[in-house]
C-alpha cells in the first residue's frame, strides 16, 4: 500500500471488512506473554495446520491477538463471532475444536469455564465473572486484533481520531477535549493530560519531543506491556495525535528490554504505520510531518523516572536530576519533551473518537476514565482488569478476582509497586482513585495490585521492596543511596529474629530522612512500603521483635517444620524427598525432622499428601520447645 | 563488530543501541569493543564503562551454557519464590549473578518478567517452568546436565 490520504483510509477499512465479512468464524487464540508461557503459538499453529488438513480455510480463520488478560486459564481460545470462551486448551483438544464446534457447533463442555461459586459452566467470555464487571474500553480490543497485522486496528475504527484531528481540529481544540476529558496520568502521579500538553506546546521552540514511558518496572506490573503487545497502535495513534497537539516532530517509545514481545510488536507496528503514511513526511496526505522510534531499555529501574529515561535516551547513565526545569521547559537535549504512559496514550483515540461527555461519564469526580490493574498474587483469578475509577477494591478482589487462592483469609492488598503500600482488610470498601490511594498512604502508581493472605509477612514484604528499591536506587543522592541500605539491613535484622526494641521508630525515622534528602520519586516513594506496613500491621513488627515469632510462619529464621507423631503414617514420602536427608524414620512409623539439618526449604510439607497433613510450620514458644526436643533427640542418637 | 559500528551513527545517544548489539552477539562486553565503540562515537572508555555497568542488561563476563533466571517480582515473593531460589542456589553451589566453575550453569534473577498467574516462575534457557515446587528444581538441573552429556556423545 503506498501513502493514503483521508480518503483512501476510509476506504482501505471499507475493503477490509468486506474482505473479511461479517459471518466468518474465526478461532482467536490468545497471544499475551503469560499465554505465550503456556505453549500458545503451538496451539495456535496446530489449528492453522489442522484447519489446511481438513481444507477449512474458507469456512474458519485463526488468528493469535492480543492479551485477553486472564492469564489464570491460559491459553485462551475464543471463538467468534459467536464469543466461545475454551480455557486451558492443550493440543489434544485441537482437533474436537474443529470437528465439534467448528463443523457441528456443538460446544465442548470439558473445555469450558466453571464458575467456582456457582459451579455453572460457562460458555460466552463476556458471561464469564471475570469479565462482567470490568469495563474493557482501552484493553477490549485486544482480543479482536492481531497486533502485527494493521489491516486488523484499521478495521475496528483505528487511525479514525487522527483523521478528525488532522483534518478537522486546530491543536488547540485537541487539547482542550483532552483537558475536559479530566484524563489524568496512568504513569502513577496523575497529572493531568491536558495541561501537561498545554505547558508544552506554549513553550517557543524549533524542535520539541514526545516520549511514551513504557519502561514499566514495577514488579507485578504488566498492563503496559500488554497493551503494547496487544494493541500497539492504539498507543501509536495516542502519540500522533499529541504530537500534533503540542507540535512535536519526533517521538520515542521507551520499553523495556524484559518484554521482548512487546519490543516485536511495536517495531512491526511503527513500521507498518510508517509504510501506509500514517508516520513520517506528509502524515495522511496533510502537511503535518512525526516519526516514532524505539529506544530498547536496558535493565534499570530509575529509567522509568522521566529525567532519568532521557538521560537514557540521549546514551548516557539513567540519572535524575533536579526539577525545575521540567521536561516540558527543557527535557531531551535540552528541548522541551512531553512523557506520557502507555495506557494514557492508549486513552486518547478513544477520547477524540467518543468525546469528552461520554468519557467523563465513567470514573469518580476527579478521577476519570477506567485504570489497568494487573491482579496478581494470592488471587484466584490473576489478571489484567480494566475497571472504572471508584470501583471498591473488594468488587476487584472478590467478584472478579474470584477471592483468594485455597480459601485462606485475606491479609493486605498491595498497590503501587515499591513506591506504593499495603491497603488493609479494613478498608476493602475504599473506591479506587488517585485520591483515596494517596490518602491511605499508597498510591495508585502504574497499577499493579498484589494480593496477600494469612500466609504472607508483612514485615517480608516491606523488606522484599527495600530490598528492591536499595539495589535499582541509581545511588546519586546519599539519602536514598545509604538510606535504603539501612531500612533493608534493619528489616532484615527483624525478620531474623534479631529486631530490637525501637527499630520501628528507627525506621520510620530514617524512612522521612530518605523521602525528605532525594531528588526523585524512587527515593520520595522508597519508604512508602515500611510506613503502610508499620501504620496497619505494627502487631507483626511486634511480634518479630519482641517475642521472635513470624505469626504468618514465613520467615525461615522463625520458623520449623514439624512432623506431628499423631498424624505421620510413615509412607516415607517426605524422608526421600528431603534434599538434606535431615527427615529419618521406617515404613509405617513415624517419621522426625533433624532441625539441625533441616534447612527449610518446605519439600517435606509439599509432599505430605493433604489427607495425611502431617508436616506443620511452628514460631514462637513452640518452636522453641521443637529444637529443643529435637536436640535431644540428637544427642540420644 | 566493525560491521555493528558501521550501522550506528558516530554520537553519543546510539551508545546503548551499540552495547544491545555486542551483548547480543557476544553474550558479553569484551573489552576489545569496549576501546572500539570508544575510537567510534569518540567518548572516553571511561564512560562507556560507567554506562555499561550501570545497566543489568549488559556483562562484562560470558555466561555460562545454561541460564536459569529466577523470577523475583511480588507475586512471584509471595509465592514462594524465595525458597527456589534457595534451592537452586544450594544445589548450584552460586549465587544470583555467578556460573558454575565448569561454566555449566549461570543463576540470574529478574525483578518480573510479567507472567505472575504462572508464579513462582524458573526460567532454564529460555524455557518457562511455572508454579515451580522446590523439589523441581532438582529434575530441572539434572535435565539440563544430561543435554550436556548428550550433546558430547
Amino acid at each position: 500500500m503506498d501513502d493514503i490520504n483521508l480518503t483512501k483510509l476510509d476506504e482501505i477499512r471499507a475493503k477490509i471488512s468486506q474482505l473479511r465479512g461479517k459471518q466468518k468464524t474465526c478461532i482467536t487464540v490468545c497471544g499475551g506473554t503469560g499465554c505465550h508461557a503456556y505453549g500458545c503459538l503451538e496451539v495456535a499453529e496446530a489449528f492453522k495446520e489442522e484447519i489446511g488438513k481438513q481444507n477449512l480455510q474458507d469456512l474458519v480463520d485463526v488468528r493469535t491477538t492480543g492479551c485477553h488478560g486472564f492469564c489464570e486459564r491460559g491459553p485462551i481460545v475464543v471463538i467468534q463471532p459467536e464469543g466461545i470462551f475454551y480455557q486451558r486448551i492443550q493440543l489434544d483438544n485441537i482437533k474436537d475444536v474443529i470437528s465439534e464446534t467448528i463443523i457441528n457447533k456443538k460446544i465442548i463442555d470439558k473445555l469450558l469455564y466453571i464458575d467456582p461459586r456457582t459451579k455453572e459452566k460457562i460458555v460466552h467470555e463476556k458471561e464469564v465473572p471475570f469479565y462482567k464487571k470490568q469495563k474493557r474500553i482501552i484493553f477490549g480490543n485486544n482480543g479482536f486484533i492481531d497486533p502485527t497485522d494493521i489491516k486488523d486496528y484499521i478495521a475496528l475504527e483505528g487511525y479514525k481520531a487522527l483523521t478528525k484531528v488532522l483534518f478537522d481540529m486546530t491543536s488547540e481544540e485537541v487539547i482542550g477535549e483532552i483537558k475536559a476529558s479530566g484524563l489524568r496520568g496512568r504513569g502513577g502521579a496523575g497529572f493531568l493530560t491536558g495541561k501537561k500538553w498545554e505547558i508544552c506546546r506554549d513553550v517557543d521552540s524549533d524542535k520539541k519531543y514526545i516520549i511514551c514511558n513504557a519502561d514499566e518496572g514495577d514488579p507485578g506490573a504488566y498492563m503496559d506491556r500488554s497493551l503494547l503487545e496487544g494493541n500497539p497502535h492504539s498507543v501509536i495513534e495516542g502519540m500522533v495525535i499529541g504530537a500534533y497537539a503540542i507540535g512535536a516532530s519526533e517521538g520515542f517509545i521507551y520499553v523495556r528490554m524484559e518484554y521482548p514481545l512487546a519490543v516485536e510488536n511495536v517495531t512491526i507496528a511503527v513500521e507498518q504505520a510508517r509504510k501506509l503514511g500514517l508516520l513520517g513526511k506528509s502524515i495522511l496526505g496533510s502537511e503535518y510531518q512525526f516519526d516514532i522510534h524505539i529506544f530498547k531499555g536496558a535493565g534499570a529501574f530509575v529509567s522509568g523516572e522521566e529525567t532519568s529515561l532521557m538521560a537514557s535516551i540521549e546514551g548516557r547513565r539513567a540519572f535524575p536530576r533536579q526539577r525545575p526545569p521540567f521536561p516540558a521547559q527543557e527535557g531531551l537535549w535540552g528541548k522541551p519533551t512531553n512523557i506520557n504512559n502507555v495506557e494514557t496514550w492508549a486513552n486518547v483515540p478513544l477520547i477524540i473518537n467518543k468525546g469528552t461527555e461520554w468519557y467523563s461519564q465513567i470514573g469518580t469526580r476527579k478521577s476519570k476514565g477506567t485504570k489497568i490493574f494487573s491482579l496478581v498474587g494470592k488471587i484466584n483469578n490473576t489478571g489484567l482488569v480494566e475497571v472504572p475509577m471508584g470501583i471498591k477494591l473488594r468488587e476487584i478482589i472478590y467478584d472478579i478476582g474470584g477471592g483468594i487462592k485455597d480459601g485462606k483469609k485475606f491479609k493486605a492488598v498491595q498497590t503501587g509497586g515499591p513506591s506504593g503500600g499495603c491497603i488493609p482488610a479494613g478498608m476493602l470498601d475504599l473506591p479506587i482513585d488517585f485520591e483515596t490511594l494517596t490518602q491511605v498512604g499508597s498510591m495508585m502508581g502504574s497499577g499493579g495490585m498484589i494480593v496477600m493472605d494469612e500466609d504472607t509477612c508483612m514485615v517480608d514484604v516491606a523488606r522484599y521492596f527495600l530490598n528492591f528499591t536499595q539495589e535499582e536506587s541509581c545511588g546519586k543522592c546519599v539519602p536514598c543511596r545509604v538510606g535504603t541500605r539501612q531500612l533493608v539491613d534493619i528489616l532484615t535484622r527483624i525478620t531474623q529474629g534479631n529486631g530490637e526494641e525501637g527499630d520501628t521508630k528507627k525506621l520510620e525515622d530514617l524512612g522521612k530522612t530518605i523521602k525528605a534528602g532525594s531528588l526523585c520519586g524512587l527515593g520520595h516513594t522508597a519508604p512508602n512500603p515500611v510506613f503502610t506496613t508499620i501504620r496497619y500491621f505494627k502487631d507483626e513488627y511486634e511480634a518479630h521483635i519482641k517475642e521472635k515469632s513470624c505469626p504468618a510462619l514465613f520467615c525461615k529464621d522463625l520458623i520449623v517444620y514439624y512432623i506431628e507423631p499423631d498424624k505421620c503414617v510413615g509412607c516415607l514420602l517426605c524422608l526421600k524427598n528431603c534434599p538434606v536427608d535431615a527427615i529419618s524414620g521406617e515404613r509405617k512409623k513415624v517419621h522426625l525432622i533433624d532441625q539441625e539439618l533441616c534447612i527449610k526449604c518446605g519439600a517435606c510439607l509439599e509432599v505430605c499428601p493433604p489427607k495425611v497433613g502431617a508436616v506443620s510450620k511452628y514460631t514462637g514458644k513452640k518452636r522453641d520447645r521443637i529444637l529443643k526436643k529435637s536436640s535431644v533427640e540428637r544427642a540420644e542418637k | 563488530m566493525e560491521k555493528i559500528l558501521s550501522e550506528f551513527e558516530k554520537n553519543q545517544k546510539e551508545l546503548i543501541h551499540i552495547l544491545h548489539d555486542v551483548q547480543e552477539k557476544y553474550d558479553y562486553i569484551p573489552s576489545r569493543a569496549i576501546s572500539e565503540i570508544s575510537r567510534h562515537l569518540k567518548i572516553s572508555e571511561s564512560e562507556i564503562y560507567g554506562v555499561l555497568s550501570f545497566y543489568k542488561a549488559f556483562t562484562l563476563k560470558p555466561r555460562g551454557k545454561h541460564v536459569i533466571t529466577i523470577c523475583m517480582g511480588t507475586a512471584c515473593h509471595v509465592r514462594g519464590a524465595p525458597m527456589i531460589l534457595d534451592e537452586f542456589k544450594r544445589k548450584l553451589g552460586i549465587e544470583p549473578g555467578e556460573t558454575t566453575d565448569d561454566n555449566l550453569f549461570t543463576l540470574e534473577t529478574v525483578n518480573c518478567v510479567g507472567a505472575c498467574a504462572l508464579g513462582p516462575i524458573a526460567i532454564a534457557d529460555g524455557d518457562y517452568h511455572g508454579q515451580m515446587k522446590t523439589r523441581e528444581v532438582d529434575k530441572i538441573v539434572e535435565k539440563l546436565k544430561n543435554e550436556k552429556r548428550n550433546d558430547s556423545e
